[in-house]
């Protein structure tokens, strides 16, 4: 589903990810870990080309989005993104929010878009919410609205940038409950997280960033259990 | 102290015309000026250099001289120029809207820049295009953010839109001026309209808070 070749992302002088190449096969779940500054988010964003490659190819769904070619909109359609501090549209109410993009993008009717949005609102249990803006919300709900704004566009390809980072941790549960029913649809999931009991429990591999090499590409069991290298070994006994 | 507002009562629906004129002209001016100084805001934070310092000379040159100049090289020289006979109304709505647009265009761009990134980049990673993002998600924010300013250069423009009296458009101020001419008093029509610029400028200001509530809606 998504394959990265070589990648290497700088801003200025400064490298950030370095020749990083891996595959996550369609259905697979990724968790991307790592200390701060390690490149995890860079890497992740790379994936919809919100930051552009200095040099290497990224190929999702089998299309090369790094080739000047290639119609970014349309790969971004079918890879949903949800980000640490939500981003959702305040001018809009919840409802606004998970319909504008189907119908101003996909060209779905009102009636076709708002059932989507409804079906989805039900599925993260806030379709209650529906006509309030999102002022009104907490921040639980306010990510569990953009997890299901994302997923409107109905995208092959699920990124998460530390959807939890900024939550109160009561509410850390409720976004990390909807995003395990999320693994069991069988969508292909990226997800750069500080939640390492959920990586564990929810992911098929885990990645392990540190200074923009990607150091460790294993399953979750391997990994926190026996990781291979000393820098993972040192994060872990500082996070764990 | 000797005022006498009695003859100048049959010139006063002469006067109240003026209202209209003056309303209109203002308007029209915001409008195009607003949407002319939205499109250079645009041109200021794009990433191409020549679109970037042309929008960035064209403010220059705006601020940099005077309206009433302006006015006068748009009125007076435009027949010269193109042979075009102008009419004083549009020459003063043309001039008036480039002006505000240079003004405007500096905080429309504030107002788009303070607008959360992650606003931008969550219509990218929808695959919103450019245009739906600006016009949908990015401008109504950014013009919610700025209106106290925009109602301000609206203000502003109502008030200067007196400088039009100097190349013959029969607005407010010209029309207390010829009142003046006929009566031989100055202070009354003078008076007079000062009085109704202040009543229009307050309704201008009630209009726009009702329209600031409105827009807080999603707060």
């Amino acid at each position: 589903m998504i394959r990265i070749e070589h990648l290497v992302k700088s801003f200025g002088p400064l490298e950030v990810l370095k020749d990083i190449s891996t595959e996550v096969d369609s259905g697979e779940v990724v968790a991307i870990i790592g200390p701060s500054g390690s490149g995890k988010s860079t890497l992740l964003r790379c994936i919809n080309l919100l930051e552009v490659p200095t040099a290497g190819h990224i190929f999702v769904g089998g299309i090369d989005i790094t080739s000047p070619k290639c119609d970014i909109l349309k790969v971004r359609q079918n890879v949903g993104m949800v980000f640490q501090h939500f981003n959702l549209f305040p001018h809009k109410t919840v409802m606004g929010n998970l319909t504008y993009a189907p119908m101003k993008v996909r060209g779905l009717s009102k009636a076709d878009a708002s059932k989507i949005a409804m079906d989805l609102l039900n599925k993260v249990g806030l379709a209650e919410k529906a006509d309030q803006y999102p002022s009104r919300l907490s921040g639980g709900q306010k990510q569990r609205v953009a997890i299901a704004r994302a997923l409107a566009m109905e995208p092959d390809v699920m990124l998460f940038d530390e959807p939890t980072s900024a939550l109160d941790p009561e509410m850390v549960k409720e976004v990390l409950d909807v995003m395990k029913a999320l693994v069991r649809t069988g969508i292909t999931m990226a997800i750069v997280t500080h939640e390492m009991g959920f990586a564990r429990e929810v992911a098929n591999r885990v990645l392990f960033l540190d200074g923009g090499y990607l150091v460790e590409d294993a399953p979750p069991d391997v990994f926190f259990s026996a990781p291979k290298s000393d820098r993972a070994q040192q994060f872990l006994e500082k996070v764990l | 102290m000797n005022l006498d507002f009695d003859q100048i009562i049959p010139s006063l629906p002469f006067i109240l015309n003026g209202i209209l004129v003056t309303l209109r002209f203002t308007l029209l001016s915001a409008l195009f000026g607003f949407t002319l100084g939205t499109l250079l805001s645009l041109l200021k934070i794009s990433n191409i250099k020549p679109l970037k310092w042309f929008a960035e000379f064209y403010t220059s040159i705006f601020r940099g001289t005077p309206l009433i100049l302006q006015l006068a090289l748009v009125y007076f020289a435009t027949p010269q120029l193109i042979g075009y006979k102008i009419s004083p109304i549009e020459a003063g709505v043309f001039t008036f809207s480039l002006n505000s647009a240079a003004y405007s265009s500096e905080t429309i761009r504030a107002g788009i820049m303070a607008v959360d990134k992650g606003q931008r980049e969550a219509s990218m990673s929808l695959g919103v295009p450019y245009r739906p993002m600006m016009l949908d998600i990015i401008l109504p924010q950014a013009f919610k953010n700025i209106l106290p300013a925009l109602v301000n250069e609206t203000i502003a423009l109502l008030k200067d839109s007196a400088l039009v009296s100097t190349i013959g458009v029969l607005d407010l101020m010209r029309r207390a001026q010829v009142v003046a001419g006929q009566t031989f008093l100055y202070f009354e029509p003078l008076l007079v309209v000062g009085v109704i610029y202040y009543v229009m400028v307050m309704g201008l200001t009630q209009a726009a808070n009702v329209l600031e509530r409105r827009m807080r809606r999603s707060d």
